[in-house]
């Protein structure tokens, strides 16, 4: 009854091509940024942004860099941790020795070499696809630790290679409040899903689907390859480094090179598969699911066991809660194994002809 | 049904927002450990010893003059990020917010050094976390208690010159050194070189990737080098398989001496026979025969009430090093409270106070029970390591023997290190050191 979008008519071009066709979408979308960058900030505790939004949010933005990669241009890559790894050291590596650049050209630069090494290590794409690309970026996954552990200069020659990231510091202000360092992830977050909603409707983002779909096809008409792949692993370890570099700086504040192993990509890979293949929203949608539903648990069966009096012995429950997890997982991959962002068009789908679907 | 519902709700939303209702005479201790995952063995066995001696000062003493300790767990599954969410979460709860954080993850204590300095809130990393945190004037907040692994490794080369039959006699020996490869092995190379220096032996490090379950290559690297001693810097799984994999490629066990953290029975009892002969370093003794333990069994274990799932567990190195994390969290309080006021909730501005001016003598040791369980502990603001002791355990396959007496670590060496390290730090953060 709300959600339809009769009478919405379009007299120019510019209407026809907007990123939200629909005027409740736009309304929704603006209320949902409006909610984010000012209610979100006044309303929530410390807890609440520093422990659970912001590090929703950079993993948001590496699983929207996996999904440009996976999603939208089909080719398969394990080493999601490892350029989030590169974004992180060389960001602090910017900050360490060229002071003078700033925080926000620092997180630029650490993510055009993050994007670097992407290309590299992007360049078995053009032989080879699937199952045997993901092998082939594992070895992306491996060298890169590697480097960064054994070679002293990423971690200023630190014993124990763990590296303290600076101060954040732009035009003066300090980011150092939890609301400050959220609103700071927030709006690189946010600018950057703009960017890739839209790369993703541009001549590039087609590209890149066509190839997905079919790459001999994608060839046939026209569409170069190397050019394609290679701008697609670049564009998905910028956005891969710039979480990294977020990882790093917004949230943990202190980063060590284990941090960014296999078992994270793996992650990162399990939110763009739960989320949604192919789709933003989906991105976060994933990221919110992987990240937040395990601490969910947490909370509701320690609330469970409190209100219950039920004497349980932690190590039973911390247990349970990684299989309900797994559980969950597979729930929802059988229901709808496009993932969630799926079924939020389904819901919306319904929503247009809600409440007379005949 | 609706109301437990409703309950329910009300409880989660309390739980998301981090507050519990305020209530005096409680003393918060937040449990952020772990108890499943590789590294389960310490976290449960460590959290258990510690809340089985809360539960003895509750039970038998009424609390701290009256205070009773609380606590919550908290699954941090030894993952940076989760120790972090734990940490946000347990920081405010109790009349007066989290007391002290022992966070058990030398990379979670890395993440909280700036957090818990700026909420005010001591950070106990006992026996593991950043070394040059044991100089006060730069950290403090930051409490790397008892022995921290520089000074443990200048008593284990201690150690190692004894056997040789003095120090003097290191000339030209070779010592591997084989390490966990994460923040927390490679903590120890820099002393590692130091005393190589000064000794004259020759010391290589040789990596072993995290978990640490396929060493075969580094022991045929450590057979190629024949070296005299080889120091294992290992943590969880990595240890029985170190010693399963030396068994094989036959280098004696009598000279391989381990970190205390590959020095509880967890870390030797799957290596089989393989582990006879072995040596450890402990900053904690085994068994139950110290009247602290035998209390908690009285009164805790008596009473159904004992964290440890499987009893045989209780008196094992994970579970008496957790009883130690108890005795000086509440002395810590106790301490505290001597002079903020005895009989109320201590904030943790004012058990850093206490941490600080902690002073458990042979006397207070003997008061406690626990002479023999620990050494003798006592910190200022400059010094926030206090004891620096090590003794030394030999398994014998059945149990740990201890071979040595409180062996004392060289601060010649490690202080200068920690001061030149904490200063390095304190320029970076544009830290003023306090003036001690």
């Amino acid at each position: 009854m709300l959600y339809r979008e009769a009478g919405q008519f379009k007299s120019t071009y510019a209407e026809d091509q907007q990123i939200f066709p629909i005027r409740q979408d736009r309304i929704a979308v603006a209320l949902l940024l409006a909610v984010a960058f000012v209610v979100v900030p006044m309303v929530a505790n410390q807890y609440w942004l520093s422990a659970i939004l912001t590090p929703f949010l950079i993993f948001a933005l590496a699983t929207l860099g996996l999904n440009i990669l996976t999603g939208y241009a089909g080719q398969l890559s394990l080493g999601t941790a490892a350029f989030m790894a590169v974004g992180a050291f060389m960001a602090y590596n910017f900050v360490l020795r060229m002071p003078w650049l700033g925080i926000i050209p620092s997180f630029i630069l650490a993510g055009i070499c993050a994007a670097a090494v992407g290309i590299v290590f992007g360049l078995p794409s053009l032989r080879i696809k699937g199952f045997y690309l993901a092998v082939a970026t594992l070895a992306c996954q491996f060298f890169v630790l590697w480097a960064i552990q054994r070679i002293g200069w990423f971690t200023n020659d630190s014993a124990t290679g763990v590296i303290t990231a600076q101060t954040v510091e732009i035009l003066g202000y300090t980011f150092d409040t939890p609301q400050s360092k959220y609103l700071l992830t927030l709006g690189i977050v946010a600018v950057l899903a703009l960017l890739a909603k839209n790369l993703m409707r541009s001549e590039t983002g087609r590209a890149f689907m066509a190839v997905r779909d079919m790459d001999v096809a994608a060839s046939v008409i026209g569409i170069p390859m190397m050019k394609t792949k290679l701008l697609a692993f670049a564009i998905s370890s910028f956005y891969c480094g710039v979480a990294g570099a977020l990882y790093a700086y917004t949230y943990l504040g202190t980063v060590e090179p284990e941090a960014f192993t296999l078992d994270l990509s793996f992650r990162i890979l399990f939110m763009v598969i739960i989320g949604g293949v192919g789709s933003i929203l989906g991105s976060f949608l994933g990221a919110a699911f992987i990240t937040l539903l395990p601490i969910f648990l947490n909370v509701l069966f320690g609330a469970a066991s409190h209100t219950f009096g039920l004497d349980i012995s932690h190590a039973i429950v911390s247990n349970i809660e990684l299989m309900i997890f797994g559980g969950l997982i597979i729930f929802f991959l059988i229901v709808e194994p496009h993932g969630l962002a799926r079924l939020w068009q389904i819901a919306k789908e319904k929503l247009r002809l809600w409440p007379f679907p005949h | 049904m609706k109301r437990t519902t409703f309950a329910l709700a009300l409880a989660v939303a309390a739980g998301f927002s981090g507050t519990a209702l305020a209530q005096a005479k409680e003393q918060f201790v937040p449990a952020n450990g772990y108890w499943v995952g590789p590294y389960a063995p310490g976290g449960s066995g460590i959290f258990g010893g510690m809340l089985d001696y809360f539960k003895l000062i509750n039970e038998r003493d009424g609390g701290v003059n009256g205070v009773k300790l609380t606590w919550e767990k908290c699954e941090t599954e030894y993952n940076n990020a989760r120790g972090v969410e734990c940490y946000e979460r347990s920081k405010n709860k109790g009349p007066t917010g989290a007391t002290v954080i022992h966070p058990l993850s030398t990379g979670i204590t890395y993440s909280l050094i700036e957090k818990a300095t700026a909420d005010k809130i001591p950070v106990i990393s006992m026996g593991y976390g950043r070394t040059d945190a044991s100089d006060g004037r730069v950290f403090p907040y930051i409490f790397p208690l008892i022995t921290n692994y520089w000074s443990q490794n200048t008593a284990k080369i201690k150690f190692i010159g004894q056997k040789e039959g003095g120090m003097d006699k290191l000339k030209g020996k070779k010592i591997v050194n084989l390490y966990h490869d994460s923040a927390y092995g490679k903590e120890t190379i820099p002393v590692l070189d130091v005393q190589a220096k000064k000794y004259g032996f020759q010391v290589t490090h040789i990596a072993v990737p995290h978990p640490g379950n396929e060493q075969q290559s580094q022991w045929l690297q450590i057979r190629q080098l024949r070296p005299d001693w080889v120091i294992l810097r290992g943590w969880g799984v990595m240890n029985p398989t170190a010693l399963k994999t030396a068994a094989r490629s036959g280098f004696p066990r009598e000279k391989i001496l381990g970190v205390w953290w590959s020095g509880a029975e967890e870390d030797v009892i799957p290596a089989g026979d393989a582990a006879k002969g072995y040596y450890a370093a402990a900053f904690n003794l085994p068994g139950t025969q110290h009247p602290a333990m035998k209390d908690i069994l009285k009164y805790v274990y008596g009473k159904g009430q004992g964290e440890m799932d499987d009893k045989s567990r209780v008196g094992s190195i994970y579970h008496t090093r957790g009883v130690v994390h108890g005795i000086v969290t509440v002395e810590a309080i106790r301490t505290a409270q001597s002079k903020f006021g005895k009989g109320k909730p201590m904030t943790g501005e004012q058990i850093r106070w206490g941490i600080e001016n902690l002073n458990i003598d042979d006397k207070r040791l003997k008061a406690l029970g626990a002479t023999d369980l620990m050494q003798p502990l006592k910190l200022s603001c400059k010094d926030h390591e206090g004891g620096g002791a090590v003794k030394f355990m030999q398994w014998d396959g059945r149990k740990w023997n201890v071979v040595s007496g409180w062996i004392e670590s060289d601060q010649s060496i490690v202080r200068p290190m920690i001061e030149e390290s904490a200063a390095a730090y304190a320029k970076e953060k544009g830290i003023t050191p306090r003036d001690c």
